[in-house]
């Protein structure tokens, strides 16, 4: 398979999750919308080509784990998840809907193929090492990759997590930052500046780089091989747009909160081009 | 306890590869031996709780049993939400132990006074809540929580407090363990208090009035049985706790009762829900509470005195007993 090819695959995958996002989003009356659209691409990446997984045996003691720290962006993963046959399409209809196991925050109970739940912001990257350090101490070559949101980075304890990783040279560790620099009220930087990022992460001990997180190339490239460096956890700073590939939600704070009206579906799905 | 603990915690490792001891910068003199023979089943997360409780439940995850390990409220308090919704939400195999529960550290000062973690610990789902009262109950009970899946908190003293039972006293979590037998008073102790009132029951005894003293080890799971079967076969009960009075075994027995169709007298003896100013040691701190043997003596007599129930011994006559509890 060529790589033209495998980008136009991913591409059509990314589209597909998109669609069921707007459309879960929707039918909920959800919010965090712009939140799950800006980190479809590297979802896609990820469960499409880097995560050993196998929908058959979602507990394979060998499986790579993926925590969504950021858990808001739950819908996004349950649509990924229902496209490589975790979980049935028609569960997605159910989500954020009374008696469902898909809840608003990503939820490991009922769901196949979750490994965490989260919703408070800052425990994934904790867990995360936690999972790392079995790994390692097992002597099991699986990997840990964890998405952390940029407003995360605020937490505490994210960055006790970010001095445990490379002081145990937890190799086996991806954090993926998603770099939309929007937050719940303002931008990142006037919120409380992360800037620079990069070096923060680097002079934690972290091998870094930054992509553009909605080049599907890139990020396969960023993925690809982990670890970039031996003895180091790797920290991807990817560069995206909240609310990307729908035009009139994209770098917009109003929708962190606002739900699509029928119209906006609409508006979503056109652009999206829903086949038929 | 901590020795009886650690020393249990060794033994147990030799053949359960699956324990491990995640410890927050705390522990000098006591973890170097485990550190030493379970390099790769020791870790010291530094001073960063919050992480430390992330890790054990990313550990347990994975198929280990994790014993986090710190002092005073810093292994619960500080790292409160980690533990509903790393471990808990999860089911996860962690153990949170906690040493110097209570008043335990004494003149440090409140920061280090673990006095609300009872409560907290005991609302959170899935949680099992262990205070063993004395080194044995200590030992057993890190050997039980080791074969009970889940959570689980075990609230330790410090160390040297002397021993209550006889080494083969049968422990089961949940169910309380009768120090004496009958009795027309209950005194049900956890933790800490246990050796305290055991000698309080003693001096009860000499002044003629028999308290059946129950060591309620596991504060949640509750040993209901044993406070009904108290509340039917004794005229009142007492809790006695190192703890606040809201929220850890006084409450927990006080919802049982309650919620019964019985009736019986009930205080519950522990320290009062405000902060004071006042610095001492561990037996000072406990005088001023009034949960030294004496000051046990004192607010029981002083109870029994007001609800009608004691006899006419001049040194339990109501108002002396009240005006030194007062």
């Amino acid at each position: 398979m060529g790589e033209r090819t495998a980008i136009a695959e991913l591409a059509e995958l990314a589209r597909k999750i998109r669609c069921h996002v707007v459309r879960m989003a929707h039918r909920a009356r959800s919010s965090h919308i712009g939140s799950s659209l800006s980190v479809v691409d590297l979802l896609a990446v990820l469960y499409a080509e880097i995560l050993r997984v196998n929908p058959s045996e979602p507990n394979w003691p060998d499986r790579d784990r993926f925590i969504l720290s950021k858990g808001h962006a739950a819908a996004c993963v349950y649509a990924v998840l229902a496209e490589k046959g975790f979980v049935p399409f028609e569960s997605l209809d159910t989500y954020y809907q009374n008696g469902s196991a898909l809840a608003g925050h990503i939820t490991r109970s009922g769901v196949s193929g979750v490994d965490a739940s989260t919703g408070s912001l800052g425990h994934g990257l904790g867990m995360g090492c936690g999972m790392a350090l079995a790994a390692r101490r097992d002597r099991r070559t699986y990997r840990v990759f964890v998405l952390l949101s940029d407003g995360e980075c605020d937490e505490g304890s994210t960055w006790e997590a970010a001095l445990f990783a490379p002081h145990h040279q937890l190799d086996n560790l991806v954090a993926i930052v998603d770099y939309n620099k929007l937050q719940s009220l303002a931008t990142t930087e006037h919120t409380l500046a992360l800037e620079p990022l990069a070096d923060k992460w680097r002079a934690f001990g972290w091998s870094v780089r930054e992509i553009n997180g909605h080049d599907l190339a890139e990020i396969q490239s960023a993925l690809e091989i982990i670890p970039w460096q031996a003895g180091r956890p790797s920290c991807v700073i990817a560069h995206t747009v909240k609310g990307k590939g729908v035009r009139f939600m994209e770098n917009a704070i109003l929708w962190h909160y606002r739900h699509l009206d029928d119209d906006e579906l609409q508006r979503a799905l056109e652009e999206l081009k829903v086949p038929g | 306890m901590k020795t009886e603990f650690i020393n249990t915690l060794l033994k147990l490792a030799e053949s359960d590869e699956r324990i491990h001891l995640v410890v927050g910068d705390v522990g000098f003199g006591l973890v170097e031996p485990f550190a030493g023979r379970f390099p790769n089943r020791f870790l010291n997360a530094g001073v960063a709780e919050q992480n430390m409780t992330a890790i054990a439940a990313g550990l347990a995850m994975c198929g280990k049993v994790v014993f986090t390990y710190s002092i005073g409220n810093f292994p619960t308090l500080r790292c409160l939400e980690q533990i509903r919704s790393d471990v808990c939400y999860h089911e996860a195999d962690v153990k949170i132990v906690s040493v110097g529960g209570g008043l335990g550290y004494g003149a440090l000062g409140i920061s280090h006074h673990a006095t609300e973690d009872i409560a907290v610990m005991r609302a959170l789902p899935c949680m099992t809540v262990v205070v063993p009262g004395d080194p044995i109950e200590a030992g057993l009970a890190t050997r039980a929580l080791v074969d009970h899946p889940g959570p689980a908190y075990l609230r330790l003293g410090t160390r040297g407090e002397p021993p209550v039972h006889k080494a083969d006293v049968s422990f089961r979590l949940g169910e309380a363990i009768r120090v004496t037998e009958e009795g027309v008073i209950t005194l049900i102790a956890t933790g800490t208090m246990l050796h305290n009132t055991a000698q309080a029951a003693e001096r009860l005894a000499q002044k003629g009035i028999q308290a059946r003293v129950l060591s309620m080890h596991t504060v949640k799971p509750l040993d209901v049985e044993a406070v009904l079967a108290a509340a039917r076969e004794t005229d009142a009960i007492f809790t006695l706790e190192e703890h606040s009075i809201l929220g850890g075994l006084g409450s927990a027995v006080a919802e049982t009762l309650a919620e019964s169709r019985l009736h019986v007298w009930f205080k519950r003896l522990g320290i009062p829900p405000n902060f004071t100013s006042v610095v001492g040691s561990h037996e000072y701190l406990k005088q001023t509470y009034l949960l030294s043997v004496e000051g046990i003596v004192k607010q029981i007599a002083s109870s029994l005195c007001c609800w009608g129930l004691s006899n006419s011994d001049a040194e339990l006559s109501c108002g002396a007993a009240a005006a030194r509890v007062s």
